[in-house]
């Protein structure tokens, strides 16, 4: 039992465990203290000062974000005095500013617009002193601009402390401190994996994406270009928040039909191929578990996670599905199997995914991606670029009438619906696995051990003919660290993994997280948008991937079975071991079988 | 030779600073580089975006090469007020470069520094590990005089 303490705050008594911020206090009872650094998912940096309060007995302000709550403390969270603390910090902090929030990706989330505006701050009381800085855009992900930056290290802490990918750092100190990938060489050459998790947290604009939407327009607009969309999971229960509709909410046929309005020419959907996904990975799991192979087979679904495996673990590279991921294998289907169903040159085929995820922007450009010919997906766009384009072409989603998507490569089940959040894959990968194994029907399909957002979650599914198949779920990257960990350790000292099959996502919370999704975002709304999936699933006539009538067609009509050779050579990939300190290639960590 | 220096000390993080010492200090160009970080980064198991965070924090380490004599002069308040900013200037136009900048022939680095203790000597600065006190325009151009002879 955690003990409580009384306190007051703003002259209101309340009882709060004692382990409590007094920040932490505050948002409980819907009390705002002001802050910029502090964010509830994260441990407090206590950069900014934004938070000051008032504590009876202490001569100056202390920070709410790190003062933790005492015994009969007595608390002021606005006053003469704190109001003018906060509005010097905020002037100071907009004098070194590039304030031009009308064009800033952040405008309207921006939590140190929405501050300075809250507070009235008058612009003209500190002149302008900034000196631009270069904005680092040499990575296909993630754009740094550090004239945004107002260095509440946040994003040093997501990307040391969460994700343990170490390619942030803070330099120098004082006034001249910012932040940096080591040597300033640019996050093309830093062991960052594209994640980003630090976008999200990062309160303004000086983390973005690399943004494709002009590219994505123009092609759009060409009429000799055939553009075609894909969607993944995540998107249908992102938007619907953007439009004045509940959290989580699943909008999927108005976003068919909003980027029918916009103006692609096929609108089709990931969440088809992430069945295919389960099919040729599920195959692969159910010979490795024949074969009585000791090491296990860990999913490759997510571009953060498999450049993190290349940087960190490519000894274990081995054990990595070759399964392309659902964006990757639509990619290349579209500029093979589909365009030789509709009868379209390949060439002119425009393929466009909308994602979660930025790292999917580096993983379209891998030179491994171009089986088809062409490099397989041509743009890929995040939740937060979509948004922009739907809201540009003059879209409320509100009021959008709901359309079906294109007939080829749109059908599919509850399974390769939740593949957007963790432990989604593998629920979705067991319910087929087992009749791979068993020839028969597997019962009870909701694998709710490993739904949830603990950060390794493990569970055991007795398969007749095979025995008990041990798995685990891991998602931020310092969870499958420790995953990734017990593996090699397993396998270096008894010769065993502790698990047959592991999955593996670089966000917390899954791609319903993803570094792609809108700014303001936390655990507990990625956990919201993950029941959204879960409740999609529920209501689907087929909750099972083999059972798609779509994915047996192109089967029948296309690949063949699952892992047959021509699958092997579209559907699959392989990997390479990468540079700690530059996250460049240094060799082929496997090779790709024909 | 960096894992040399590295190999002196037993591989625990709280060595990290001396170890930049001593690899900045034996280095012809006083500098730690990116490759030298690289192998302490493997050295300790600590990364080499912490490794650089470090490196800048601190003003006395550099990440770019500096010349064979580093000249620090004080820029605190006692120093001038005994017309430190003329030495300041006398130094720039004598060796062409601004603070930070290392002369074309690699010899000379120009950097400022925070009081060196010994205020009753202002204006003062260092060269390497040698203190130079009551400076003034002639002096300044004797010391660097004899310095560049050898
Ligand atoms: S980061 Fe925020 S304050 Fe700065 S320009 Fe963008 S919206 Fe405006
Ligand atoms: S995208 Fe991820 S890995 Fe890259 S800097 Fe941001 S948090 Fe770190
Ligand atoms: S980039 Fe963003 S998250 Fe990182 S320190 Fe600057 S403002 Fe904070
Ligand atoms: S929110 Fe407390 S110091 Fe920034």
């Amino acid at each position: 039992m955690i003990k409580k303490v009384n306190i007051w705050l703003d002259g209101k008594h309340l009882e709060v465990p004692e382990t409590m911020t007094i920040i932490e206090a505050a948002d409980k009872y819907n009390v705002n203290i002001p802050r910029l650094c502090y964010h509830p998912d994260l441990p407090p940096t206590a950069n900014c000062g934004v938070c000051v309060v008032e504590v009876a007995g202490n001569p100056t302000p202390k920070r709410a974000c790190c003062t933790p709550v005492a015994e009969g403390m007595k608390i002021v969270t606005n006053s003469k005095l704190l109001r003018s603390y906060r509005k010097t910090l905020v002037e100071m902090i907009l004098s070194h500013h590039d304030v031009v929030c009308p064009t800033c990706s952040a405008n309207n989330k921006c939590e140190l617009q929405t501050l300075a505006n809250n507070m009235g701050v008058d612009p003209d009381t500190l002149p302008n002193i900034m000196h631009k800085a270069p904005i680092d855009a040499t990575s296909p992900s993630i754009v740094r601009d550090v004239n945004k930056c107002i260095a509440c290290g946040r994003c040093v802490t997501v990307c040391n402390d969460v994700q343990t990918v170490y390619a942030l750092t803070f330099s120098d100190r004082g006034i001249e401190s910012q932040i940096t990938s080591a040597f300033g060489s640019g996050m093309a050459n830093s062991a960052c994996v594209n994640c980003g998790q630090c976008t999200v947290y990062c309160p303004t604009g000086a983390l973005r994406e690399n943004s494709d939407i002009d590219a994505v327009w123009d092609a759009v607009l060409d009429p000799l270009k055939h553009v075609i969309v894909q969607e993944a999971p995540a998107i249908r229960v992102s938007l619907a928040e953007e439009f004045g509709m509940e959290l989580g909410t699943i909008t999927v046929k108005k976003m068919y039909a909003a980027l029918r309005k916009i103006g692609f020419d096929a609108v089709m959907d990931t969440n088809f191929t992430a069945d295919l996904t389960i099919l040729e990975e599920g195959t692969e799991c159910v010979n490795k578990l024949k074969s009585g192979s000791k090491r296990p087979l860990i999913t490759s679904c997510s571009p953060g996670w498999i450049k993190f495996m290349e940087t960190y673990y490519p000894d274990l590279a081995d054990c990595v599905s070759t399964a392309k991921s659902p964006m990757s294998m639509f990619g290349v289907l579209s500029k093979t199997y589909y365009a030789q169903e509709q009868n379209i040159d390949p060439a002119n085929i425009v393929s466009v995914a909308i994602m979660p995820c930025i790292a999917k922007k580096f993983e379209a450009r891998r030179p491994e991606m171009r089986d088809s010919g062409f490099q397989d997906t041509d743009y890929v766009l995040t939740t937060r670029e979509l948004l922009r384009m739907i809201k540009e072409a003059g879209i409320d989603l509100k009021y959008v009438k709901e359309e079906d998507a294109d007939e080829t490569m749109s059908f599919y089940t509850g399974a390769g619906t939740i593949f957007g959040t963790t432990g989604g894959v593998m629920e979705a990968a067991i319910r087929s696995a087992y009749t791979l194994v068993t020839g028969e029907e597997l019962e009870e399909i909701d694998i709710t051990a490993v739904r949830g957002l603990e950060g390794v979650k493990e569970a055991t599914i007795p398969v007749p003919g095979f025995g008990d198949l041990h798995v685990a779920v891991a998602h931020g990257l310092s969870n499958a660290r420790l995953v990734m960990d017990r593996i090699r350790e397993g396998l270096n000292t008894t010769g065993e993994s502790p698990w047959h099959f592991v999955e593996i996502m670089a966000c917390p919370g899954g791609c319903v997280g993803g570094g792609g999704q809108p700014y303001g975002n936390n655990m507990a709304m990625r956990a919201r948008r993950g029941e959204g999936l879960y409740h999609e699933d529920r209501n689907l006539p087929i909750r099972k991937s083999h059972h798609n009538p779509e994915i047996k067609r192109i089967y029948e009509r296309f690949l063949g079975e699952p892992n047959s050779p021509l699958a092997h050579r579209l559907l699959h990939t392989h990997y390479f071991k990468r540079s700690v300190n530059n996250g460049q290639v240094i060799e082929e960590a496997t090779h790709k079988h024909h | 030779m960096f894992l040399d220096i590295c190999k002196k000390y037993p591989p625990t993080k709280d060595n990290l600073i001396y170890i930049l010492h001593e690899i900045q200090d034996t280095h012809p160009q006083h500098y730690i580089s990116e490759e030298a970080v690289q192998v302490i980064s493997e050295y300790l198991a600590v990364p080499v975006n912490h490794i650089y965070g470090v490196l800048t924090f601190y003003s006395m380490y550099s990440t770019k090469p500096r010349g064979k004599y580093i000249i620090r002069l004080c820029e605190s308040p006692p120093c001038y007020i005994k017309s430190s900013d003329i030495i300041l200037r006398r130094l720039k136009s004598l060796l062409h470069v601004n603070v930070g900048e290392t002369t074309k022939d690699g010899l000379f680095t120009l950097e400022l520094c925070a009081c060196l203790g010994v205020c009753g000597n202002a204006p003062v600065m260092m060269i390497n590990d040698d203190v130079y006190g009551d400076l003034t325009e002639e002096k300044i151009d004797s010391i660097i005089d004899k310095l560049s002879e050898v």
